[in-house]
């Protein structure tokens, strides 16, 4: 196996050490940090996202490689920022106001950083001014929008018009979360919605453009 | 004042006087040994619904864990917003809500209802809001009792808001003012049976649960968890002691049922879920070691194993709270309620029509056939008992640890421990070692990919300290201490 793919695999079964050792070899080996997150590292991850989505895995494996990934790429991100390299694409999301709950929007936001998205990620009971802000500063591609409750579903409607207001089309927006369903996504004028973590990726990756 | 809620088995500790100022500035930063040392129940074949030691008796009359299951209807709105502009709107869902199922109840005869009035966030922000929701059920529930005789109790049920501040302020701040003073008003009222559902430790919990690590699943439940719900239950009781109503019960729904339904969505295992279940016990004690008398809260899939510990009476939910959540607990919960809830319902139509009194009727049939089961004597009871446990418990490990004799099984662990940590350490292993026990003589069905989790949660088990200071220590060292304020703990 190339090094390459030793390092896919340490990444995909999570373990960070060798991830981070394998890292070393392949940049010693004179292999460009970029080529290492498209060949390697990317790769991993969309393999433990695919296990995940069809339900061969647990988070918990799959927070283990995106710890390992997070290892591989302590020693990378230096290196790229130095070049100028950054992700092509970057992603704000939150809980909409009013609401806490955080789990899927947090497992979406660890799969999305494995698909190699930059995330920014505002928390929870954000509101609509912070996610333009957000999306403004950061030149966001793509805002993804989370509630579970049916009292703050109402507050997702808000979010879409104040972005749409403030940077009218220029961002896609995905909603989710319990009570969210397509319809809901279609009628409030959001571009995606997704009804778990795992189709979140593939559905963020169609919208920019990624997949 | 209203007439006292009068618990039947004992007296409620405490006399009365203490205020909530009072009583502010205790020390729960040290461990403090359990109370309940021996079981109420130590018979699993007395483990039953509608049955209690110690039943509580309501203002009109309901002897809830007296040989009777009483329906417990909950409901909420549908997709709205809760504001100033928006109150009349909520308060006309509520005026419809309440009557319409009260009717309902009327025309099929229930013997009592338990209203549960459960507020989201902006009813507790802004207590006007939720009182205002407060008296219109109350009205309901006296226009019921005046025109068909329907005798009802009110339970309260506040939102526990204080995790709006990140991290949370567990013991002051806006936050815990505004939800003392809508408990203060609901229970001046008329509400009899106050809830909560609290968050003490759910900040560090959530990433426990997706981690699966049982280190920091003991130490929010019960180190954090157990010191806020002391903390939080003294000062409920007070409230509630004040105005006489009762403090009925809290449950580990953030923690049980947030595992609970990760792992319906299989993002965790089911054997992980089972376990962080029996753990919540020991969080969830802590307010009947406070003065709570139940019934306890629906959502606490834990209540058995309380019932067990303390013989209080217990709210439970199952198939019926299906428009709420999915469970693998559907016909098992019923085995041990005594009010059998349906957890939360949008107030929307449906063919037969308004959803929460679709699900009072649904409600009212179950606990007719519980009620009938009870009336034809004991081994009726037992009987339909047996075929709710059975239908359930050898297709999730979650069901298995909620048979009668895992039930005693993890009290007795609970209550034979220490202290509250160690409680939860051992409830850990008894409900590991009643899986292991179970798949291994082909009673439990796990499937292939979580039988790893066994053996890797009985090894983080053996890593952890037996004594409970060197535990705090260890995992506060773990834990990210930009996410909670170990002083709002005590610690």
């Amino acid at each position: 196996m190339t090094t390459l793919e030793l390092l896919s695999e340490a990444v995909a079964s999570g373990k960070s050490k060798d991830a981070k050792a394998l890292v070393q070899r392949a940049l010693d080996e004179g292999t460009a940090p970029v080529e290492i997150v498209d060949r390697a590292l990317v790769p991993a991850m969309a393999s433990v996202g695919e296990q995940f989505k069809n339900n061969l895995i647990f988070v918990p494996e799959m927070l283990i490689a995106a710890r390992a990934m997070k290892e591989a790429m302590s020693l990378l991100e230096p290196k790229l920022l130095a070049a100028g390299i950054t992700p092509k694409y970057t992603a704000v999301i939150g809980t909409v106001q009013g609401d806490l709950h955080d789990i899927g929007k947090n497992l979406v936001a660890i799969m999305w950083k494995g698909a190699n998205f930059r995330v920014i990620d505002l928390g929870t009971n954000v509101s609509p001014a912070k996610f333009v802000a957000a999306v403004v500063e950061h030149k966001a591609q793509l805002v993804g929008l989370s509630a579970l409750l049916t009292t703050t579903m109402p507050a997702i409607v808000e979010t879409v018009k104040a972005i749409r207001g403030g940077v009218g089309q220029a961002v896609k927006i995905m909603v989710g979360g319990a009570p969210v369903t397509q319809q809901f996504a279609d009628e409030i004028g959001a571009d995606g919605y997704a009804p778990d973590a795992g189709s979140a990726v593939d559905r963020a990756q169609a919208l920019v453009g990624a997949a | 004042m209203n007439t006292s809620a009068i618990p039947a088995g004992e007296t409620i500790p405490g006399d009365g006087s203490a205020s909530v100022q009072s009583v502010a500035k205790a020390n729960f930063g040290v461990s403090v040994p359990l109370k309940f040392r021996e079981l109420a129940i130590p018979r699993a074949d007395d483990l039953l619904f509608g049955t209690a030691p110690r039943p509580l008796v309501t203002r009109h009359g309901l002897r809830i864990g007296g040989g009777m299951v009483y329906p417990e209807l909950n409901f909420t709105l549908p997709t709205m917003d809760v504001s100033a502009a928006t109150m009349p709107l909520v308060a006309r869902h509520y005026r419809e809500i309440i009557s319409d199922a009260l009717r309902r109840a009327g025309e099929l005869e229930v013997p009592g209802v338990v209203i549960e009035f459960e507020t989201v966030p902006p009813m507790t922000a802004t207590p006007a809001f939720g009182l205002e929701i407060v008296n219109i059920l109350l009205e309901g529930m006296e226009a019921a009792r005046q025109s068909h005789g329907l005798r009802s109790a009110l339970r309260m049920t506040p939102n526990d808001n204080r995790e709006f501040a990140r991290p949370p302020v567990m013991r002051s701040g806006e936050y815990w003012e505004r939800m003392v003073e809508l408990f203060e008003g609901s229970a001046e009222a008329g509400a009899e049976l106050l809830s909560i559902e609290s968050v003490g430790g759910k900040e560090l919990h959530d990433e426990a649960l997706m981690n699966c690590d049982l280190g920091q699943v003991i130490f929010s439940q019960c180190v954090l968890g157990v010191r806020d719900m002391a903390f939080l239950w003294e000062r409920l009781c007070v409230i509630a002691r004040a105005h006489g109503a009762v403090g009925a019960g809290d449950t580990a729904c953030g923690f049980g049922n947030t595992a609970m339904v990760l792992a319906e969505q299989k993002m965790i295992p089911r054997v992980f879920a089972a376990v962080v279940r029996a753990i919540s016990a020991v969080r969830t004690l802590v307010c009947y070691e406070h003065g709570a008398v139940g019934p306890g809260k629906d959502c606490g899939y834990e209540n058995p194993i309380l019932k067990a510990i303390t013989g209080r009476p217990m709210a439970m939910e199952g198939k019926t709270a299906a428009c709420a959540h999915l469970s693998p607990l559907g016909n098992i919960a019923a085995a041990y309620a005594d009010t059998w809830s349906n957890e939360s319902v949008q107030n929307i139509k449906l063919l037969g029509g308004m959803a929460p009194t679709c699900y009072l009727e649904q409600l009212a049939y179950d606990c007719r056939l519980m009620n009938r089961a009870l009336g034809e004597g004991r081994e009726s009871a037992l009987t339909l008992r047996r075929w709710l446990v059975d239908s359930d418990a050898g297709l999730d490990p979650q069901a298995w640890i909620l048979t009668p004799e895992s039930v005693i099984a993890i009290a007795t662990a609970i209550v034979d421990a220490p202290d509250h940590y160690r409680a939860g350490l051992a409830a850990a292993r008894c409900a590991l070692r009643r899986l292991k026990e179970a798949h291994a003589g082909g009673r439990l069905k796990i499937v292939p990919r979580e039988l790893g989790f066994l053996d890797s949660m009985e090894r983080q088990l053996d890593e952890l300290p037996d004594a409970e200071g060197d535990f705090i220590e260890q995992q506060m060292a773990l834990a990210d201490p930009a996410k909670y304020l170990p002083e709002e703990y005590g610690l």
